[in-house]
């Protein structure tokens, strides 16, 4: 994958897309083949791998008895950086989450739990996203943010990886598909020509009616 | 002084959650007043009985007390996959290590005075005059049973069985801080001076040493699984 491109890994439960995710997050170990992330061999330089990436999985790595500005000068502060408050608020405040800095991540919903999870990367600025559903459970008004800050990462020159198996907004932050089926890539092919149809028929076909 | 920054991080961030929730505070408050109670009524107002058994019942609370408090080091951990987030930090993952050890050597000392405190009431001892030894005591035990309880913690944190296994791996390796820390009370609630007890303190000492470096050199390998 170059800089400013997303890929989306599309394909039913149990394919393997949190597995890779996890495998490109340096969490798990590949059973085989090599895995470089901005250079780094992943099983290899874990720790310099992990200084590129972000990962957003199903928790969001929040702590709910904190508050979001706490939240996020912990994860800031774990990482060695020391953050002034004025970064802490603009992040906060780049994902929609200003008028909320002072509440407690526990009375947050499952979407702002997620932007808070991104706001950490918005001051770590990694160069790899990976991100597992990222869409999922969020309401339009967040969907259409999530897409936009996507749309903003990748022109930055960052690198997506996004695991889904719904075909919404997904597609339109792609560059690529990639379609598993029993662990393996399927198929790949570029997101341009096809249409939201044409990847449910592939998906139907090289996902749905794998062995 | 960012390996500091990062395990300040780490403390800071484990009392706050522990000053909002209060869950293991709470718990270990009445779990000391629940054992207080006990002892009480076994024991009775014999002064001579309770004076061979004193110091064994205080280490037996401190231990049971720990036990609990320490078991809970990473239950925040295991919410929204923050143990993911731990792993995923750059950067030395000891330093979580020594911040996961000094946020619980301060709860554990926190309780431990409280539960001398009752103990002072309870059973009408005076211990203004052995306070400064009995707290040396007290620290370099504290310290030896964090650092392992800590380290065991995170190794059982991720297993269905952890409550069960937890002490069951803790407490053997205990034996040598349990084994000083008992003499060396006895001796200070006896009145002896701390040159009396030297012998038991250099092997508290050395204990903490090397259950702190075994830590410090080895949470990677158990944060990592």
């Amino acid at each position: 994958m170059a800089g400013g491109e997303a890929v989306a890994l599309l394909g039913a439960n149990g394919a393997g897309k949190t597995t890779l995710l996890k495998i490109l997050a340096t969490l798990l170990r590949p059973t085989r083949g090599r895995v470089m992330v901005a250079g780094h061999d992943a099983v290899r330089e874990p720790e310099a791998v992990r200084r590129h990436l972000g990962l957003v999985a199903h928790g969001a790595h929040v702590y709910e008895d904190l508050t979001a500005r706490e939240n996020l000068a912990f994860w800031t502060a774990l990482g060695g950086a020391r953050v002034p408050a004025a970064d802490l608020a603009a992040a906060l405040a780049a994902v929609e989450l200003e008028r909320h800095a002072g509440e407690r991540v526990r009375t947050f919903s499952a979407g702002m739990k997620r932007r808070l999870s991104l706001a950490r990367f918005v001051l770590a600025r990694p160069r790899v996203l990976l991100l597992d559903e990222p869409f999922a459970g969020l309401d339009q008004r967040a969907k259409k943010w999530l897409e936009e800050y996507l749309q903003a990462f990748k022109a930055g020159g960052g690198a997506i990886v996004m695991a889904t198996h719904s075909f919404g907004r997904e597609l339109a932050v792609a560059d690529r598909i990639a379609i598993l089926a029993g662990g393996a890539i399927a198929l790949e092919a570029p997101r341009a020509p096809l249409t939201a149809d044409d990847v449910q028929r592939l998906y139907a076909l090289h996902a749905e009616d794998a062995p | 002084m960012i390996y500091a920054r990062r395990a300040w991080a780490v403390v800071w961030k484990d009392l706050l959650v522990e000053r909002r929730s209060k869950e293991t505070l709470n718990a270990l408050a009445f779990f000391s007043l629940l054992l207080l109670f006990v002892f009480q009524f076994a024991l009775g107002p014999d002064r001579e009985r309770l004076a061979g058994v004193l110091p064994g019942l205080l280490w037996l609370g401190f231990v049971l007390a720990g036990l609990l408090g320490l078991g809970r080091t990473f239950v925040a951990e295991r919410e929204n996959d923050c143990w993911e987030g731990l792993l995923l930090a750059p950067g030395d993952k000891s330093a979580i290590y020594v911040g996961k050890l000094a946020g619980n050597l301060l709860l554990m000392l926190a309780v431990e005075a409280m539960l001398l405190v009752l103990f002072a009431v309870f059973f009408n001892l005076d211990l203004a005059g052995v306070l400064p030894a009995l707290g040396l005591v007290v620290v370099l035990g504290t310290l030896g049973l964090a650092a392992v309880g800590t380290l065991f913690a995170a190794m059982t944190a991720n297993l269905r069985a952890r409550e069960l296994l937890f002490p069951v791996l803790l407490l053997p390796v205990q034996v040598p801080v349990l084994l000083a820390t008992v003499k060396a009370t006895e001796a200070v609630l006896a009145g002896e001076p701390l040159g009396a007890v030297a012998h038991w303190l250099q092997l508290l000492a050395a204990a903490d040493v090397v259950y702190v470096t075994a830590g410090l050199l080895t949470f990677d390998f158990v944060l990592e699984g």
